[in-house]
């Protein structure tokens, strides 16, 4: 496809490919709402131009579950993790590239791996208890 | 009563996959295809000041600028209580901000753009900046017009003055209780402005179709309601209510600021000028701060006696809002706390003033807590220092007046029952109260506060919510009513209380968010009363179901109605153990007779429900006379606070929050608000800190600059307490809890930095930088620098709370 030089990647990813999970919260890089997983590291999209990422593999909430719930999306299900949702895919992302690095990261490392992410719903409890809760087990598809 | 099997338990939340799959839309995520404008406002430099011209031409000559739209296109007022606004303003400007035209152009860059050649020739004013500068006899006036604006019957503004409103509320004789008081403890207390920060930013796309038809796509909290307040300004146009669709799909995140209707009109009045085409306006994260509704700033003065024993005599509680250039929602805020500014109390003797004040700051609104956060900072404070003057323990203190069932409330009605004092004693407990912390640092202190609380849904006496019920050919079934899903769980409680009657697992109801086109009416989604108004109506909708079932069953095969009982999806009958007819059977086909014909047919149900005990109407002097509270929901709150005596840096090591939910029909989403809650309330306290500069522009409309929570500014531990007093008139018991759990924060922090070191704060915020500062002899005013948090800049303990403007020109 073709990008304008000063093509944001949020808007690209949102208003030319149609994929609408990464959200419009802040468009400077504070909130973590546009978070994607760029060839598996966490950036937020509303700070990268979309030229900047030609070759790269981009991976969204949607692409994730393509297989199936992962076992940390299962484990946010479970723990009620989220609650408007707005943040959510964001958080998915952040949760996921940590568990990729350290598949048993201490609860300072998981509220340090999405303290980027901002939600203003859960108080961040029940996320962090779901990302401890798959940490301690085999990664594994159901 | 039967044992209840789904309403108390926990099922996965049922928008749970939506969200943690992606595919959850909210509004800006909806397709609208190529012919999709955007548009972007033109927005006012200056607080105050009269519009003398537009020049729209430049604009409109840029290629792909569809319409240049101005406030001679819609010189119509709106508002939810009182109609002070215009769409666009047409002859001042009253905010920094505040939209004065707006560009719809093909892309939203050509409109960013257009909209900066909009010329605007202004007449700077004097602003309102300071809440004595505004009740002044020769105040400037922000609204000129106050006293023509339609509103509703319990709002007193007085013409000719910046007061909006004024609720007195007078019980006993606070002279005589004074008198009989043995200690008296009279001080102020400052709240600043606080922001929502809902993630997503406001949005709406609004079409106005080729047949006159126009719908909006709202991230609302109150479909219904924007519905009629936009039938009501674009009434002008020809528009009725059935011409007029609102559509919500998800939203992220409410908290009140999308209540009501703020940018809103702004999407729906552009529709109407690019008839055809659907139109988008979206909120920038700047805009989300200085153009919805803010939380209002307020400066409280409060007067407390009571006698050695510690039973409280009187209470003198006065409250001027800063309530900023539009309250057509916020001034039922001021109403709210107007009435119950005692807090869960028994006080033989009160008298309340809240005042709203118009000031040329954002317009204050409706923010999770409504109000009862900011009120309660200052009492539950003053509490803690009026027992430590009696020599008793604040937490006997509050024990000793707690509110109980049957009480007088300030205004006559009667308090509903109550779990306070149970409350108290759990959270006690829970905190080890009366225990000193020590801490392993030398550097810290640790210290411990506890605060009350209460709040009832602020609503007006008809405020009602209604409930539709349908199967599916496979028993499965379809809820359809108009409460909003805005995180705090509404679908699956919904679908948990008809689940509980018609027997129908959760897994197998479906309840979407709300579309005015075709679900049942609900009033908004605010108050925290949803669970209650809108559980009611869903439940008398079941019942309506269950009723028709039985009629079917016994028009058909001559079962009597009155045997005839669910279970597991199936009819049985209590005469005849062996009958079963399972819903698949007959809910949509109807039961088939020997002669081979069909009884029944589809099965609906529908329900509706409205606090008929209810009113407004009462003595505009006392507040005596009506019952304009549906009921209270108390609790009861504490920390413990580890402050770090060199930094001023506060950690949260524990904190309780008790809360009598009458019954917790989901008790996962009651402890999801609890910590949710909790953690916005403590922002308040401890990080967010807005600031105006002193010509009212707001300096940090930004989450770089006004800090709310991350993941690493939490409490290390949050223990929810569920309490289940029952509340008579809530389905199965339940009564609301959403907004509740911030409200003690506040003060309980306060409370705690005192019990730490010593130090009384009674201006929010409490960050590390005022405990510092203070704890090294420096007065945080002296240094903090030109900026204000509230429109007021004097020192607060010198503010006299006049109203003589009022008064002069009544």
């Amino acid at each position: 496809m073709e990008v304008e030089p000063s093509d944001i990647l949020l808007d690209v990813l949102r208003d030319e490919l149609g994929v609408k999970s990464p959200k419009i919260g802040c468009e400077r890089g504070d909130c973590g709402a546009c978070t994607v997983l760029l060839d598996g590291k966490s950036v937020r999209t509303c700070l990268i131009l979309a030229i900047e990422v030609d070759g790269c593999e981009i991976t969204t909430v949607e692409g994730l579950s393509r297989a199936g719930l992962t076992p940390l999306q299962q484990s946010f299900l479970k723990h009620d993790s989220f609650q408007c949702g707005f943040c959510a895919p964001g958080i998915v992302l952040s949760a996921t590239e940590l568990l990729g690095k350290n598949p048993h990261p201490s609860e300072a490392e998981v509220k340090e791996a999405i303290a980027g992410n901002l939600c203003r719903c859960t108080g961040y409890k029940p996320i962090i208890e779901a990302v401890l809760a798959v940490s301690s087990k085999p990664a594994r598809r159901l | 009563m039967t044992q209840l099997k789904v309403v108390g338990g926990s099922p996965s939340r049922i928008d749970g996959l939506d969200k943690i799959t992606g595919a959850a839309n909210y509004v800006d995520d909806l397709a609208f295809g190529p012919d999709l404008l955007h548009a972007e406002v033109v927005e006012s430099p200056h607080a105050h000041a009269l519009i003398k011209s537009i020049d729209t031409s430049a604009a409109e000559k840029v290629p792909g600028v569809v319409r240049v739209v101005t406030g001679k296109d819609f010189p119509y007022r709106f508002g939810l209580y009182m109609q002070d606004r215009l769409i666009f303003p047409t002859d001042r400007v009253r905010f920094v901000g505040e939209q004065v035209a707006a560009v719809v152009a093909r892309d939203a860059k050509i409109a960013k753009r257009a909209a900066k050649l909009v010329k605007v020739v202004y007449k700077e004013l004097k602003p309102v900046l300071d809440l004595t500068e505004a009740l002044r006899e020769d105040a400037v006036l922000v609204h000129p017009d106050l006293g023509k604006y339609p509103r509703c019957p319990w709002f007193f503004p007085q013409a000719g003055t910046n007061l909006a409103h004024f609720r007195k509320t007078r019980k006993g004789d606070v002279e005589q209780g004074f008198k009989e008081a043995d200690v008296i403890l009279e001080d102020t207390y400052t709240v600043p402005r606080y922001a929502h920060c809902a993630i997503e930013p406001h949005a709406i796309v609004g079409l106005y179709d080729l047949a006159g038809r126009l719908t909006l796509w709202s991230a609302s909290q109150s479909p219904y309601t924007q519905r009629h307040v936009f039938a009501q300004a674009l009434a002008p146009l020809g528009l009725t209510h059935k011409d007029i669709r609102v559509v919500t799909p998800y939203v992220g995140g409410g908290f009140g600021g999308k209540a009501g209707v703020s940018m809103e009109i702004i999407g729906a009045a552009l529709a109407m000028m690019v008839k055809g085409h659907p139109v988008k306006v979206r909120w920038s994260r700047a805009q989300e701060f200085y153009n919805t509704y803010q939380r209002q700033g307020v400066i409280a003065r409060i007067k407390l006696g009571a006698k050695k024993d510690g039973t409280i005599t009187a209470i003198e509680h006065s409250l001027h809002w800063d309530a900023g250039g539009y309250v057509e929602y916020g001034a039922n805020v001021v109403n709210a706390v107007g009435l119950s500014a005692t807090g869960p109390y028994r006080v033989p003797n009160v008298k309340i003033d809240s005042v709203c004040v118009y000031t040329n700051l954002p317009p204050g609104g409706p923010y999770r807590g409504f109000g009862y956060s900011e009120f309660h900072f200052g009492l539950e404070s003053h509490l803690d220092r009026l027992a430590r003057k009696l020599g008793m323990d604040p937490v006997e203190f509050r024990r000793k007046n707690a509110i109980r069932e049957g009480d007088t409330l300030a205004y006559g009605a009667k308090m509903n029952p109550s779990g306070l004092h149970e409350a108290i004693d759990r959270v006690a407990a829970e905190i080890r109260w009366g225990q000193r912390e020590s801490p392993k640092d030398p550097n810290k202190v640790i210290g411990k506060g506890f605060a009350c609380f209460w709040k009832a849904p602020a609503m007006p006496p008809n405020a009602s919510s209604s409930a539709f019920i349908k199967f599916n050919e496979d028993g499965s079934l379809n809820i359809s009513a108009s409460g909003m899903e805005i995180g705090q769980g509404y679908l699956t409680v919904m679908a948990q209380i008809a689940a509980e009657v018609l027997t129908v697992p959760v897994s197998r109801i479906r309840i979407e968010p709300p579309d005015t086109d075709r679900n049942a009416y609900e009033w908004q989604t605010v108050g925290s009363h949803v669970t209650w108004g809108c559980g009611n109506a869903v439940k008398a909708a079941a019942l309506d179901v269950r009723g028709k079932m039985f009629e079917v069953v016994e028009r058909a095969l001559g079962l009597s109605r009155d045997t005839l009982y669910l279970e597991d999806e199936k009819v049985k009958c209590r005469a005849r153990p062996d009958f079963e007819l399972p819903f698949k059977d007959f809910v949509i086909s109807g039961i088939q007779t020997p002669h081979g014909n069909f009884i029944g047919g589809p099965i609906l149900g529908s329900g509706v429900f409205m606090p008929e005990f209810t009113s407004a109407l009462s003595d505009p002097e006392t507040s005596q006379g009506g019952h304009p509270n549906v009921h209270y929901t108390v609790g009861a709150a504490a920390a413990i606070l580890e402050v770090d005596k060199q930094t001023g840096r506060m950690r949260v090591l524990k904190a309780v929050l008790a809360v009598d939910v009458g019954k917790a029909v989901h008790p996962g989403l009651v402890k999801g608000q609890v910590v949710g809650g909790l953690v916005q309330g403590l922002a308040t306290v401890l990080y967010e800190d807005i600031r105006y500069d002193l010509k009212g522009k707001l300096l940090n409309a930004n989450f770089t600059d006004y800090k709310i929570p991350t993941a690493e500014d939490l409490p290390d531990e949050i223990v929810p307490i569920i309490i289940e007093v029952a509340q008579p008139d809530g389905p199965f018991g339940a009564r609301g809890v959403g907004e509740h759990t911030m409200i003690p924060a506040a003060a309980m922090v306060a409370n705690a930095v005192e019990d730490a070191v010593g130090l009384r704060v009674k201006r929010l915020p409490i960050t590390a930088e005022k405990v510092a500062l203070e704890l090294h002899g420096i007065h945080y005013d002296d240094v903090k620098g030109s900026y204000m948090g509230l429109c007021f800049a004097g020192e607060p303990e010198s503010y006299a709370f006049r109203t003589t403007g009022a008064k002069k020109r009544k």
